[in-house]
């Protein structure tokens, strides 16, 4: 019988949530890293076993840590205590430098600071780590400050693909109030040379050679917040979403805004429709109906809440624009959490697993397609992402 | 010239490097905070990156050096340690601040 492992990253630590097919009874096994921030940890589609987690902390830093066993075990790539004497060098997990050097042709050193003045670059930490859909050596790092890194050897070391950050507009993108984060990597199915990425606050980006060159796809945004509203880059994007089936139609919750494209980020078009507001973080699409889609709108962007204090998920089965409250289980009154933009996934069962983390510590599942929820854990630290693995 | 230091490290490097208690670890030559911990870094690789920087080897903002009652952590890296330290009658503390941490912006 399939089964699901829902991968929780939280501001103290990961937990696993596991269960059967039916999704009624869960284990919760955690804190893993207790102590640590995880922004997020990932399975790989091409082996289940292997999970890849960004562990941070304001006072040591980044660390990567990797499973191979499911979860069951957990190592810093490279990284092992008193490794023999002659051993290889080891690798350097957590060494996430960014690329200057003249071959990649324009190295790149500066960003717009909040003040209009250009800043330099300045490594944080990992805001997301996607793994490769073939390989369970590849993954891929979304960092603070933006960049994109790739690892081909299990997350041992890291590598920029410096041509995002070295495409022309760089210079121009700035941090938004959560700081200058690229969170979204997005791989095409059905062309290995095509990947999409999103940073706040630059917009969407589009890679048509495996991540050598890239190309901003923001037209058809409309950001009343920076000078010219219909910029080139500039957009704060906070999350975007694809189905599987359809890679060339992506599904984006903007700052504030629920958009929408069909021609792979060239266009884009408003779906916020009858939303009660259209501000929010996260945005998911339904495992088998590509038209099927998931926010979770919060009131404003100075008011991290939802409305009227009722946690309510809209769904919208047209592809946006028409959009329904879900609120079946969830709490529809003095509810003011949020949920973040890397704390919503879907499972591929049969009858569509939803799930969402908040800031106030609750996991809640609906195996309904969203019809109806119930809370997995409460008391969680802060939910920082979720995950989900389906697994036979 | 070698020496035997003792190295206290806060509980979130411990369980890193797969510790626990405190590190002995084998110098030769001057005891700097650099020697210390260069030494430190090759036995746990794990360290690497988590008390200074990976490429400018400066310290992390948060992460403090003291021994012997002192703060050293504003000294130069090649500045000999205390002779206590050296001769192991003193540990050399790596010790998170009390401040710091992240804001929480996701």
């Amino acid at each position: 019988m399939s089964r699901v492992r829902v991968l929780v990253g939280t501001r103290k630590g990961a937990f696993v949530l596991t269960s059967d097919g039916k999704r009624e009874k869960w284990d919760v096994a955690g804190p893993l890293f207790a102590g640590w921030e995880i922004y997020h940890l990932k399975g790989s589609p091409a082996d289940p076993n292997r999970l890849y987690a960004s562990q941070t902390s304001g006072w040591f830093g980044q660390i990567i840590q990797r499973s191979s066993d499911a979860g069951k075990t957990w190592e810093t790539p490279g990284g092992e205590a008193m490794p023999a004497p002659g051993a290889p060098p080891a690798g350097k997990s957590n060494k996430f430098v960014y690329d200057s050097s003249p071959e990649t042709g324009k190295p790149l050193t500066t960003h717009q600071w909040y003040d209009g003045t250009q800043h330099p670059w300045e490594f944080k930490r990992v805001w997301h780590l996607e793994p490769s859909l073939t390989d369970p050596d590849t993954v891929y790092a979304g960092v603070e400050d933006a960049a994109l890194f790739r690892s081909t050897d299990g997350a041992q070391n890291w590598h920029e693909l410096a041509g995002l950050r070295g495409h022309g507009t760089g210079p121009k993108w700035q941090p938004g109030a959560g700081g200058m984060g690229l969170h979204t990597i997005l791989l095409d199915p059905t062309d290995p040379q095509r990947m999409y990425i999103a940073i706040s606050a630059a917009g969407a980006f589009r890679s048509d050679d495996g991540g050598e060159t890239w190309k901003p796809i923001n037209r058809g945004l409309v950001s009343e917040f920076i000078p010219d509203k219909t910029a080139e880059v500039g957009h704060c994007v906070h999350r975007i979403a694809l189905h599987p089936s359809r890679p060339k139609t992506l599904y984006m919750q903007k700052h504030w805004d629920v958009m929408r494209t069909d021609d792979s980020g060239e266009n884009w078009r408003e779906i916020s429709g009858n939303l009660p507001t259209d501000f929010g973080f996260v945005i998911d699409v339904h495992a088998h109906e590509p038209e099927t889609i998931y926010v979770v709108p919060i009131k404003s962007d100075s008011q991290h809440f939802p409305l009227d204090g009722q946690l309510r998920v809209y769904r919208s089965k047209t592809g946006g624009n028409d959009w329904e409250p879900l609120t079946k289980g969830l709490p529809q009154r003095d509810c003011y959490v949020n949920v973040l933009r890397d704390a919503m996934a879907v499972d591929s069962l049969d009858s569509c697993g939803v799930y969402f983390g908040t800031t106030g510590g609750q996991v809640y599942a609906s195996a309904d397609a969203g019809d109806t929820w119930a809370p997995v854990v409460r008391d969680l630290p802060a939910v920082l992402s979720v995950e989900v693995q389906t697994l036979a | 010239m070698s020496a035997t230091v003792r190295v206290v490290l806060p509980a979130h490097l411990r369980t890193l490097a797969h510790v626990t208690g405190e590190v002995t670890l084998d110098l030769t030559g001057a005891v700097t905070q650099r020697a210390v911990l260069d030494a430190l870094e090759d036995r746990y690789p794990a360290l690497c990156g988590t008390i200074r920087d990976h490429v400018t080897q400066q310290r992390r903002p948060f992460v403090r050096f003291f021994a012997c009652e002192q703060d050293l952590s504003h000294d130069s890296p090649d500045t000999p340690l205390p002779d206590a330290v050296a001769s192991g009658q003193e540990p050399f503390l790596v010790v998170g601040a009390i401040a710091g941490g992240t804001g929480f912006s996701l």
